[in-house]
């Protein structure tokens, strides 16, 4: 997984919840050291994506409320406020160029997700 | 090689159209075209002329600009008159004196309105109704008066009419003949025409010969008759027809018709060689052409000549189509019967205002005319066969009888028509001329309008221009590709019949029996709406909840901020006070800004997430139900206050608005559905405006379909009559389920009824006629949604699983730190982006 960790220098192992407690194919959002993350899970991939909450371009923390899918090749989130697609394994905005968000990294331990930011 | 050069006389409409053709043609390069005007600006549509009284501009008029002339290399000259020809030298004189040569010379000079030689005509405030200066002089005149009469009660006297009514004058139209409209209406027509248009508060006066216009009484002048009548007013608009414009013909030598007119040959030629004449100045086979449609004809002609080509003009058909002061009128071939043998088919409906006629061949297989007033729809199917010669269907009289209940649509399939039969006779475009464009790979009406032309005129034809595009469509097995989205080939009415069909109950199933991918925003919410639709399992359970748009996941409405609006159901508007009081006290607590919506209820915005199970629980405590304003579903059944209170309600709409949200809610379909009941006619429910509207009568109720607000308003179209409670609760089952059945993904029952082939007849065939067998089928399927019906709310708040994802963060019980708020009249509202950067301390923004 990719890692666009914030700068934070204090950047360290959070534990934030069981995988389960994610309903499957949505997802779900954590506050870690401060920031606001948003985590999904894909059930078809069964894997696990962790990317900022914050939607940059509808300028509200509501990522983790879209939905998710795929794109040809790439696996994304849809802002649930104007769609336009965020790659969840690079941060990147289909639909504007240059625009992207962070992505962090995840650990499954046993049932328990982790997120490092 | 040089230029030929043509010199064209009159920028009207016809006159521009010719230039357009010129400068249209493939060998436009060959052509130095100059063109002469005696009014102010060059050519506008004076066929929508009375729109100017509406709201039109001059600008929305205009058929060209200088600028387009200008970059086609037109020079034109504006408010300078041609006065003079020598054949000869092959040269033209204006009024001021310039002296231009041609190589070819067109005349279209048009029409003045005649104005009868009645004494005291020419004084002020006496005026005619043929250019954009004649209208602004009528404007100017009705300010300064109380009374207009209008001279003339034939098309262009209506339209003057309506321009007068329309400024508030009281109207009158003095008609010389015994009825209204005498060239193109029979005396049945005539008559209703009367009655409808007396109806609106216009006087109507017949067989009025004016003697004389002399100073009047009550008003500034009074008109007197032959028959010893007057009548006061203070103002007159002449439109007692059109004279060609034909002077310049007559000072030069060229031929004149007897009683005017430039004599024209079948390639518009005059009498003089390179001269041609086109429009409504010209006169071929004795006859004057009023209408816009045969002059286009006329330019191509003669264009088509001058190029070296063997066009012909042999007469046009004069049926037109109108709407008058808001009345239908349509007039077809021979509509006075005057064909020997001819026969005729009558209905006439004194109630409704509608009178038809049809006039057919003497053996009764041909249609030779036809008048239409009150309602025109049949027009284009009845002017198709007349105008093509084609044999009438069996039982003809069908085609002008009324087709609410019962009576089977008889039209013309639009395979039946000719290739040279011409649809859209303003730009002279015919079926062959569709279907080559539309093999040419025009898919749609934008194209076939750039592409060929047809319906930019007057659009009248633009419903048969539609089938005839669609049919050969499908002949060519050219299927739009309707794909819903890369993991679907299907649209969503192949996904609904697949989920119904093979009873598909989650998203898995289908993405891998019919799919690819792994499904997306497109796809997703459209087969969650499909399978809420058919099986209307709870939302939220744990196989649908990811297949749940933005709003619906949370069950809420996401506002810009991400926080979310609340609208409880408040079935047909009808609230109680402590009920009013619940919402009010919920607001409060949790400073939630309210507005009241356009569905009779009230929307809280500002809740957030980990606030709106508490906030539910409260109004689900009070008896409130969710109301679905996150849903793709039934929104609201706005309602009148009814005959339990209403003076003059026939009806209980309130009741009845009760009974039919009750009986939807939760509906989920391809888009939001609104309803509306009215109590009476005076309709306070704006019913008509809803995607199902009832509207009360003495006897039951009417229902509409199909109507819409917003975007695109549509008025519903009236689907039957005088029901009684179960009919018309069956009849919006069936309509309902079909439309879920068959309309595309977030398509309003508006656009779906426009784009459903055979329309409104069709739709009244399969839910009145059954003519599918699907009634019971369609009803099943309701009472099947119906009976599994949840309050989404209620079923959520009880169950602590589903009440976990309520909240900002999952691993903290913070809300979101990043909202901020002002307050603006008494309430709160998000703050701006520069509002927030003075008031809020550091928030992390996303790198």
């Amino acid at each position: 997984m990719s890692t666009a960790t914030a700068e934070n220098t204090e950047a360290t192992w959070v534990k934030v919840c069981e995988k389960n407690s994610i309903a499957p194919d949505t997802g779900v959002c954590a506050l870690v050291n401060g920031h606001q993350v948003a985590i999904f899970y894909s059930r078809q991939l069964d894997e696990l994506f962790a990317v900022g909450n914050y939607d940059p371009l509808g300028k509200a923390y509501v990522l983790s409320r879209g939905l998710i899918g795929s794109q040809g090749e790439r696996f994304c989130v849809a802002s649930p406020l104007y769609k336009q697609h965020f790659d969840l394994r690079t941060g990147e905005c289909l639909e504007e160029e240059g625009v992207s968000i962070p992505t962090y990294e995840l650990k499954l331990e046993g049932d328990w997700i982790s997120v490092r930011a | 090689m040089s230029k030929q050069r043509i010199i064209v006389v009159g920028n009207g409409m016809v006159g521009h159209k010719f230039i357009d053709d010129v400068v249209k043609s493939e060998n436009a390069d060959q052509y130095e075209v100059i063109t002469f005007s005696e009014e102010p600006r060059l050519a506008y549509d004076r066929v929508k002329l009375s729109s100017y009284f509406s709201g039109s501009s001059v600008d929305d008029l205009m058929l060209t600009s200088e600028e387009a002339y200008q970059n086609n290399g037109v020079v034109y000259t504006l408010s300078d008159k041609v006065v003079k020809i020598d054949h000869d030298a092959q040269t033209v004189t204006t009024a001021s004196g310039r002296v231009e040569g041609y190589d070819k010379l067109i005349l279209a000079t048009g029409s003045y309105p005649f104005v009868p030689p009645i004494p005291g005509k020419d004084q002020p405030h006496c005026l005619v109704y043929r250019t954009i200066e004649d209208l602004e002089a009528i404007t100017e005149s009705a300010k300064q008066s109380k009374t207009g009469v209008v001279v003339g009660g034939g098309l262009l006297g209506l339209e003057a009419a309506n321009a007068l009514q329309n400024l508030g004058l009281d109207t009158h139209v003095i008609e010389f003949a015994p009825r209204l409209m005498a060239v193109q209406l029979d005396e049945g027509g005539g008559n209703l025409l009367r009655r409808k248009i007396e109806a609106m508060g216009v006087s109507v006066h017949t067989e009025k010969n004016t003697q004389q216009i002399v100073a009047g009484d009550e008003c500034r002048y009074r008109m007197e008759f032959a028959d010893g009548s007057h009548l006061d007013t203070d103002m007159i608009v002449f439109s007692a027809g059109i004279r060609p414009q034909d002077e310049i013909a007559r000072n030069n030598g060229i031929d004149i018709g007897e009683r005017g007119g430039i004599v024209i040959d079948n390639f518009c030629r005059t009498s003089v060689e390179d001269i041609y004449a086109i429009g409504e100045c010209a006169l071929w086979d004795s006859k004057i052409f009023g209408l816009v449609a045969p002059g286009y004809q006329m330019a191509k002609v003669a264009l088509s000549h001058i190029q070296g080509g063997d066009e012909q003009f042999t007469g046009a058909d004069m049926s037109t189509k109108l709407k008058l002061l808001g009345v239908d009128v349509a007039s077809i071939g021979d509509a006075h019967a005057r064909t020997p043998g001819a026969q005729t088919y009558t209905y006439e409906d004194g109630v409704k205002e509608v009178y038809k006629r049809m006039i057919v061949s003497e053996d009764g297989k041909k249609l030779l005319g036809a008048v239409l007033v009150g309602e025109a729809e049949a027009y284009g199917t009845l002017q198709q066969i007349c105008v093509n010669n084609m044999d009438l269907p069996a039982d003809p009289e069908q085609m002008i009888l009324p087709q609410v209940e019962g009576g089977a649509s008889v039209g013309m399939g639009v395979d039946a028509l000719p290739d040279t039969a011409q649809l859209c006779s303003c730009l002279d475009v015919s079926k062959g001329d569709i279907v080559e464009a539309v093999q040419g790979g025009c898919t749609d009406m934008g194209g076939i309008k750039s592409c060929t032309g047809a319906t930019t005129g007057c659009g009248g034809c633009t419903a048969l221009v539609k089938q005839v595009m669609d049919n050969e469509l499908e002949n060519l097995g050219i299927e739009v590709k309707n794909d819903i989205c890369e993991h679907f080939a299907y649209s969503r009415v192949e996904l609904a019949d697949i989920i119904r069909v093979k009873k598909i109950e989650s998203f898995d199933e289908l993405l891998q029996s019919h799919g690819t991918g792994l499904g997306c925003e497109i796809c997703k919410p459209t087969v969650g709406s499909i399978l809420a639709s058919y099986w209307n399992e709870y939302v939220l359970s744990n196989n649908l909840v990811g297949l749940q748009d933005t709003n619906d996941i949370y069950l809420g409405n996401m506002q810009k901020d991400g926080t979310y609006s609340v609208v409880p159901r408040v079935a047909g508007g009808e609230i109680t006070p402590d009920k009013l009081i619940v919402l009010g006290e919920v607001a409060k607590e949790y400073d939630l800004y309210t507005k009241i919506t356009g569905g009779q209820r009230i929307d809280l915005f500002g809740a957030q997430l980990h606030q709106l199970p508490e906030i539910w629980r409260k109004l689900v405590d009070a008896g409130f139900e969710t109301g679905h304003a996150y849903g793709k579903s039934l929104r609201t059944v706005k309602s009148c206050v009814g005959n339990t209170w209403c003076r003059y309600g026939v009806q209980d709409s309130v009741g009845m608005a009760i009974a039919l949200e009750d009986r939807y809610k939760g509906l989920r379909s391809p888009h939001k559905i609104k309803f509306a009941v009215s109590g009476c006619t005076r309709e306070c429910a704006e019913a008509q405006s809803k995607d199902i509207g009832v509207i009360a009568t003495e006897n039951g109720w009417n229902l509409y379909v199909c109507g819409n607000g917003g975007m695109r308003p549509r008025h519903g179209d009236l689907f039957a009559t005088d029901l009684d409670d179960e009919t018309l609760v069956k009849y919006i089952d069936r309509v309902l389920m079909f439309y879920i059945r068959t309309a595309d993904r977030l398509q309003r029952t508006s656009v779906w009824l426009e784009n459903l082939e055979g329309g409104l007849d069709y739709l009244r065939d399969v839910v009145i006629n059954d003519k599918l067998n699907l009634g019971q089928e369609l009803e099943d399927e309701m009472t099947h949604n119906i009976g599994k019906y949840q309050c989404e709310w209620k079923t959520t708040i009880e169950s602590p699983e589903k009440l976990k994802r309520f909240s900002h963060f999952i691993n903290a019980a913070e809300p979101d730190s990043s909202l901020a708020y002002v307050a603006e009249r008494g309430q709160k509202r998000p703050a701006r982006e520069e509002e927030r950067k003075n008031q809020i301390p550091a928030v992390e923004l996303a790198q």
